[in-house]
């Protein structure tokens, strides 16, 4: 991996979720050599753990493929998984980057072909699907990961389980020997993707997601209806594993809240809506299925206002105009009471649900001002558009809160910009 | 109506909202609620109010004025502080409710009989009067507000607590006739005078 050679043509894209994949590929196709970084062991980030996209409710898997085809195509992209970025210093056109990478413990024999994993007994939290469930020490991240490589958990390196990974497998493609590195790099501009994280449900005390098994998040929710899931594709409760059909969506859960996020997170309110939709897509035709969107305002930013009618005139789907208040549990079932007062004539409310999903608030995965001195970040943390910040752009939810149709144009005018900044180093060293 | 009630209806008009940001406590808050709700439903007296917290902005904005002033709702608020700490906006909600009855009373229409603004008043006298709390004073005050008889009862039902209280030496039974207040209230009374003078100005209130 130190072989990589890196110049003040090359641009740096931290991050391989669809935002740096994006930036990459588009300034890679434009003739730019690109190192792209990605810290867990696959690209995809967080769009490859959506079920369905809205508007249109089709499936991300579709568009990845279109990605990682262009990727494994494209050989002015360097690719470093298990990466991450320790330090950026120097100007626009003439940057040092010193990057550490991770060992995976498994080099490119690898055939994906699975041994390994069934010769492993441990089993750890499975970070893909929000630690819902558990997975073996050697583990493919997800079916589409790229590279199609299984990694070795650092916790059983060292020990006798992963001296049988090593034995199970048949290409000689476990290397327990491999180190930590860290390596230095030039590069004439960065691209900064490295997205955003769920706000912590927890700290919304009110609501007692640390609490109560049945409050869960929209990304837990999200993954449960992935049919490779860990629920395999249906709606469970965590309380007792039975089926939720009364659901309640919890909007503002983090956002626009000055204890919290201060943003609005500008994807839960659509991210709800297509998420009300699972529930006649899983109980059709059951009458006692239903989904009650607790709300402040519904904000379906711009064109995505059809899709609010549409679900609007959905029957399974309610409305109600409030800010739950606070959330309590009952003991034996496991239910939880949702108490408020609605806005739409102050009528006071406890209504009991299944279950209950929190459509958390989104916050930068890193703060700007961490990234390097002089880079701006607003109060949230999100990079903003600065002189200052020379030819470190932005891109994606690093930037703001975006949806994914956002982000990849966010990455596209990084891209751009990143590119016009190589194209004067080579035009002053030409 | 009193004649300063007359003067701020002249004064302000329809726009109760203005009226509210000049005059109430922390008023200049009242137009960033953006409706959420939070505040009444985490409300442990909220079933009990007329009108929830919420619903008093958002009543203030429609100019209720008289709904607003002469209701019994922001009597009710007991100071928790749950609306404060959870309100996304960090208005400063109890202080509000405080202002609006603080305000309501100068005005003079407040409910005359409710027992928070009687309290409140009984209160008011009793700690200006010398600068101390005479506990035994505001205890008989306040029991016997509602009558003689009623007083008696009151007084009977609390008679363990009370003589638990002189027992423990945390109520002086001779404070009627030697109660310490501070040092010099005639001071103290100088300044509470010029303190509401100048609130009053500030105001535009005739005193």
């Amino acid at each position: 991996m130190t072989d990589m050679v890196a110049t003040n043509e090359t641009i740096l894209v931290v991050g391989g979720g669809i935002s740096g994949l994006t930036a990459a590929l588009e300034a890679a196709e434009c003739g730019k050599n690109v190192v792209l970084v990605e810290k867990n062991p696959s690209v995809g980030g967080r769009v490859a753990q959506l079920y369905k996209y809205f508007p249109k409710l089709c499936r991300p898997s579709c568009g990845q493929e279109i990605n990682l085809r262009r990727l494994k195509a494209n050989k002015r992209i360097r690719l470093l998984t298990m990466a991450e970025v320790r330090n950026v210093s120097g100007t626009a056109g003439d940057y040092d980057v010193s990057i550490t990478i991770r060992p995976r413990y498994v080099n490119d024999n690898c055939t994906a072909c699975g041994a390994c994993a069934q010769a492993v007994t441990t089993e750890i939290d499975d970070p893909f699907n929000y630690n819902m469930k558990k997975i073996k020490a050697a583990y493919l991240p997800y079916n589409m990961a790229y590279p199609q490589r299984y990694v070795i958990d650092p916790s059983i390196v060292g020990s006798e389980e992963a001296s049988k990974a090593k034995a199970a497998c048949a290409y000689d493609a476990i290397d327990l020997e491999m180190q930590e590195q860290t390596i230095a790099i030039k590069a004439g501009a960065v691209i900064w993707a490295t997205g955003w994280r769920p706000y912590d449900a927890a700290k919304i005390q009110p609501y007692g997601y640390d609490r109560y098994p049945n409050v869960i998040t929209s990304v837990e929710f999200e993954r449960m209806m992935d049919p490779f899931g860990p629920t395999g594709g249906k709606i469970l409760r965590p309380f007792d594993g039975n089926e939720a059909k009364n659901i309640a969506f919890i909007q503002c859960a983090g956002s626009r809240d000055r204890n919290h996020l201060t943003h609005c997170s500008r994807i839960c309110c659509m991210a709800s809506l297509k998420q009300s939709t699972y529930i006649g897509e899983q109980y059709s035709g059951d009458a006692d299925a239903r989904a009650t969107i607790y709300y402040i305002d519904i904000r379906a930013i711009d064109r995505f206002e059809d899709f609010y009618r549409k679900v609007q005139a959905d029957e399974k789907v309610h409305f109600i105009k409030s800010k739950v208040a606070n959330i309590t549990e009952n003991r034996e079932s496991g239910d939880v009471v949702l108490h408020g007062v609605d806005t739409e004539g102050y009528h006071r409310y406890d209504n009991t649900h299944d279950l209950c999903v929190l459509a958390i608030g989104m916050e930068p995965s890193v703060r700007a001002d961490q990234i390097a001195a002089n880079v701006s970040a607003d109060v949230s943390g999100f990079m903003q558009m600065d002189a200052a910040n020379g030819a470190i752009y932005g891109a994606g939810c690093a930037t703001n809160a975006l949806d994914v149709n956002r982000a990849v144009q966010s990455a596209t005018a990084a891209a751009l910009r990143a590119i016009q900044v190589v194209n004067r180093v080579s035009s002053a060293e030409a | 109506m009193s004649d300063v009630n007359t003067a701020m209806v002249q004064k302000y008009r329809n726009d109760f909202l203005k009226e509210v940001e000049e005059n109430v406590e922390e008023g200049h808050w009242v137009k960033m609620c953006m409706q959420c709700g939070v505040c009444s439903g985490s409300c442990p007296f909220g079933p009990h109010w007329d009108h929830p917290p919420q619903e008093i902005f958002m009543m203030i904005r429609a100019g209720k004025r008289d709904e607003v002033l002469t209701t019994e709702s922001m009597w009710m608020c007991t100071s928790c502080y749950n609306c404060i700490v959870r309100c996304p906006r960090e208005l400063p909600i109890t202080h509000i409710m405080h202002g609006l009855a603080n305000y309501a009373h100068r005005l003079g229409i407040a409910p005359k009989m409710n027992p928070t603004r009687r309290f409140a008043g009984i209160f008011w006298n009793n700690i200006a009067k010398t600068g101390r709390v005479n506990e035994l004073a505001l205890s008989l005050k306040l029991y016997f507000m509602d009558g003689f008889m009623s007083g008696i009862k009151k007084g009977l039902a609390m008679m363990s607590v009370g003589i638990g209280m002189i027992k423990t030496k945390r109520l002086n039974p001779f404070a009627l006739i030697s109660h310490k207040g501070v040092k010099n209230p005639k001071e103290l009374h100088v300044l509470l005078k010029k303190a509401r003078e100048i609130e009053d100005r500030r105001k535009g209130i005739a005193s």
